[in-house]
């Protein structure tokens, strides 16, 4: 789309094709607007006020993630009255919680964290108060710290909207609001699926994964997109690995209008990756001997298939052979095996398990 | 697919038939309860179980295992009758309307109550629905294909399409869901005994010659007759099969009838497995050679909606493990070809040389450009989202006459209850991966067989309590679920359990075209095992 609007942040004139936010504008430009309700796929909610800006002829500060921007548009983002009520925002959050950062599975990518750095809050400024609530780890692959929400409502959103498992509502307990699991189950007995987009789109510590605990901290884990190996969907994967060993999944946030999955993942995607590193898994060739398996190195082992297949070959022919490709490994996989099978051999008997 | 998964909320109404959406394509079976709770697009369910998408429905239509092309014909019988039907599309874009309206006489609502147990003014309200809602698309999955008649219940969905116009626009089409995430990067790759790549056929000398000389051979060479499938390959291990190489498959266990594969497999004089486990199929082999899995190697995937895309290497292989793909190149090496290419890169440079429908494609554009949909002819051109804009590729759409035919095997006295097979939405075909996993295995670590509530009564079955399932073929030891979820009369096992192996019952009859074997449907009777322990 065509650049066909300016508006000014801070002093400095950007160019933008129009539909979008001043959230959106700031974002792509790197100028900094702390958010903490707003993700761009649950979309704007307006509940959080972290992300307030000024707007040159308006009276009062206004929600960039909820504002679309307009020709002409002065608006700044970095004023002593913003500052100010960022940092109250942060305090109040830090002291209705128990945000203890240091060993927190977000330490390092909590949005929370982050506006309280940009703030430069050391430690809560008001008196701490708060009743403690147990920690909910009774599902399968989810860990749910209470005393960490922050009622952005992101969760709730994209459960009810993005996934559509309708689970998670702001319930009400005790004279505050909180996030429940049907009629306030414990995760673990409730209707939840386990697909994790939750604790995607969680900004802080309070969704978190337990096969990741304690397996590395953010900074550590490394990101590469992959495509699940399930079903045929196809879903775009991010997995976070460390030393070599699957840490958690995360459907690809990049792009993410674009990918296949929107950025969802199943439960088997989500948390269905720990057989890769099974004690089980074959790590060297095998030959049988007298009814048993015995260790081979590569050269023993494809010289033995080479030669039965020669052998066998030229005692029945080429259609003596069978090639059974395979539905889950990649198209390079598949073609080379057809290549081996039409080419080297010489047979069209090749097919794949798909049938089964 | 003709269409994409991203065209949910531009249907008008949706028909899904023999798919567990939410269960066996979660993601997507999300994206279709979002378009019907949030965007008021119609929803029609045909299916024997109460699946978690009929809840949103607004019509369900609950057959009878096996009778799925009977209520299709059924519905176009009706539509056709009530001029329903799209008829400019009809005579603008088909062929064959004489034979296939004479077949339609066939499945009056009466005949397709009696065959399929739905209700004639079900059908009439189904078929009035879905004809006159606008733009319709029809989504299926194994549920219609692993029948003995499978291929004429693909033709009877595209049938129904055709006569309704719901092709070649956003919102409709044929649209099957496809079970592994690459069955159509395996078909596209040619991993088929009767085509090349992009289904060129090997029957054809000039296709011969193009890849003889791609690949350097000569094509005196190679096999210009059709080759044998996975399932008569299996039948005929002894006699005309000698040797049998599998990659990434586990035939022992998603072979419908368990104990024939093995003993098929035994009557080989060289059997190689390659896998990443040492699965059941690899026990019985003379050779396994340890493979990568997807996240060890960098490769492209194909996905339902035939996008192709880029899966990036995240983890070193284990041991001494190889990717497939390089397992192939050494081998042939050794057999005195030298000229595969050898990194994922080159191979898909190779394979896109040669394959019309995926000349444009790069790793790079497939990088950048979230994937590409074929075809895709040239470097410049977008992909294709939809199929058959305009124009069919074969020029008409063909509408196919189609004979009712039984299920191979019918209820009995003695085995007096209909079993449909399938899967679980925390479990994955054979269980070789998600069973090895904590939190699913965590999640469901038993199989259940889902029995009525009714029957089970009858029976004197608890929920929970062990019973023996047993069908001409075998009989496994299972724990009851006693659900309102299934009908009378019909019991549900998913095949993910060794333990329990659902295909220690099914039958291996074949479609005779598709050679796909009857999976989902078969007789079987249950029997309380005696107090014990
Ligand atoms: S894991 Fe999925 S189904 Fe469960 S509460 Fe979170 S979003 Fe909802
Ligand atoms: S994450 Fe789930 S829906 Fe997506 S491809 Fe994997 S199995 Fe399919
Ligand atoms: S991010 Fe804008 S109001 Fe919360």
């Amino acid at each position: 789309m065509e650049n066909t609007l300016k508006i000014t942040i801070n002093g400095k004139v950007y160019d933008s094709s129009p539909g979008k936010t001043v959230l959106d504008i700031a974002r792509a430009n790197n100028v900094y607007i702390p958010t903490l309700c707003y993700h761009p796929r649950t979309g704007k909610a307006g509940k959080c006020r972290a992300c307030l800006v000024e707007i040159e002829g308006f009276r009062g500060l206004k929600e960039s993630c909820a504002l679309e921007a307009k020709d002409g548009m002065i608006i700044k983002t970095d004023t002593e009255q913003i500052k100010q009520v960022r940092k109250m925002i942060v305090e109040l959050h830090l002291s209705n919680g128990e945000h203890n950062c240091i060993a927190c599975e977000k330490n390092g990518h909590c949005e929370l964290q982050d506006m309280a750095y940009h703030c430069g809050i050391e430690r809560p400024g008001f008196p701490e108060y708060h009743e403690t609530i147990p920690l909910d780890d009774s599902a399968e692959g989810i860990i749910r710290d209470h005393n960490k929400c922050i009622e952005c409502g992101r969760c709730v959103t994209a459960c009810n909207n993005n996934v559509m498992h309708e689970v998670l509502d702001f319930g009400w307990r005790s004279g505050h609001t909180k996030v429940i699991c049907d009629n306030d189950l414990p995760m673990g007995e409730s209707s939840c699926v386990q697909c994790g987009e939750c604790v995607q789109v969680c900004p802080v510590g309070a969704l978190t994964f337990k096969n990741a605990k304690g397996k590395g901290p953010y900074w550590e884990l490394e990101k590469k997109k992959t495509i699940c190996t399930y079903c045929g969907v196809g879903c775009s994967i991010d997995m976070y690995v460390k030393d070599n060993k699957w840490v958690y999944s995360m459907g690809t946030e990049e792009n993410w209008e674009k990918q296949t999955n929107k950025g969802m993942l199943c439960v088997k995607g989500r948390f269905g990756m720990d057989f890769l590193d099974r004690e089980d898994r074959l790590t060297t060739p095998l030959i049988k001997k007298n009814g048993k398996f015995v260790e081979a190195s590569w050269d023993e082992a494809l010289n033995l298939v080479s030669s039965k297949l020669g052998e066998t070959k030229a005692k029945y022919g080429a259609g003596s052979i069978g090639f059974f490709t395979s539905a889950r490994t990649s198209n390079e996989d598949n073609y080379a095996m057809m290549r081996f099978a039409r080419g080297v051999i010489g047979t069209n008997n090749v097919d794949h398990c798909a049938r089964l | 697919m003709t269409n994409s998964l991203q065209e949910t909320e531009k249907s008008d109404i949706i028909f899904v038939i023999g798919t567990n959406t939410t269960w066996n394509h979660p993601v997507f079976g999300g994206m279709v309860k979002k378009a019907v709770k949030r965007k008021g697009v119609k929803l029609i369910v045909v299916d024997p179980r109460d699946i978690d998408l009929a809840k949103c429905a607004n019509l369900h239509l609950k057959q009878r295992p096996g009778s799925d092309s009977a209520v299709l014909m059924g519905l176009q019988h009706i539509i056709v009758k009530e001029n329903w039907y799209n008829k400019a599309f009809v005579d603008e874009r088909t062929e064959g309307w004489d034979d296939y309206v004479k077949s339609l006489e066939f499945y009056t609502p009466e005949k397709v109550e009696e065959l399929s147990g739905i209700s004639k003014q079900l059908l009439i309200d189904a078929a009035k629905l879905y004809a006159t809602s606008g733009r319709g698309a029809l989504y299926y999955a194994m549920g219609i294909t692993q029948h003995t008649h499978g291929v004429d219940n693909v033709k009877a969905c595209s049938n129904l399409q055709m006569i309704l116009g719901n092709f070649g626009l956003e919102g409709t089409g044929v649209n099957p869901l496809r079970g592994q995430n690459n069955v159509q990067g395996a078909c596209d790759m040619g991993a088929l005994p009767n085509v090349f790549t992009g289904y060129q056929p090997v029957t054809v000398e000039e296709n011969r010659k193009k890849f003889a000389d791609a690949w350097g051979v000569k094509v005196e060479n190679m096999d210009d007759k059709v080759g044998q499938t996975v399932t008569t390959m299996v039948n005929n291990a002894g006699d005309s099969i000698k040797a049998i190489y599998i990659m990434g498959e586990n035939p022992m266990m998603s072979d419908p009838n368990l104990h024939h594969a093995e003993e098929q497999f035994k009557k080989l004089d060289f059997l190689v497995v390659q896998d990443i486990f040492m699965t059941e199929t690899a026990q019985i082999a003379d050779v396994v050679l340890p493979a990568c899995a997807f996240a060890e190697k960098t490769g492209t995937f194909v996905n339902t909606e035939r996008r192709v895309q880029i899966s990036n290497k995240a983890l070193n292989q284990p041991g001494i493990a190889k990717n497939d793909f390089g397992i192939i190149v050494e081998l042939a090496k050794r057999m005195g070809c030298d000229t595969f290419p050898e990194t994922p890169e080159t191979l898909f440079e190779e394979m896109r040389q040669l394959t019309p429908s995926y000349k444009g494609m790069t790793y790079e554009r497939l990088e950048k450009e979230c994937g590409l949909r074929w075809p895709c002819p040239t470097e410049d051109h977008p992909g294709t989202p939809i199929l058959h804009v305009g124009k069919f590729s074969r020029g008409k759409g063909l509408l196919v006459p189609i004979e009712y035919r039984a299920p191979e095997e019918v209820i009995s006295k003695e085995y007096p209850i209909w079993l449909t097979t399938g899967r679980l939405l925390q479990h994955y075909h054979t269980g070789s991966m998600t069973r090895r996993s904590k939190v699913l295995n965590g999640l469901v670590p038993y199989a259940k067989v889902e029995i009525n509530v009714v029957d089970a009564k009858k029976l004197k079955i608890k929920d929970g309590e062990k019973v023996k399932v047993s069908s001409r073929r075998g009989s496994i030891e299972i724990h009851a679920e006693v659900t309102k979820k299934i009908q009378e009369g019909i019991v549900f096992i998913p095949f993910h359990f060794v333990e329990a192996a659902a295909n220690q019952l099914t039958n291996d009859a074949l479609d005779p075209i598709a050679k796909i074997p009857e999976y989902k449907v078969c007789a079987v009777k249950i029997e309380k095992i005696a107090d014990c322990c």
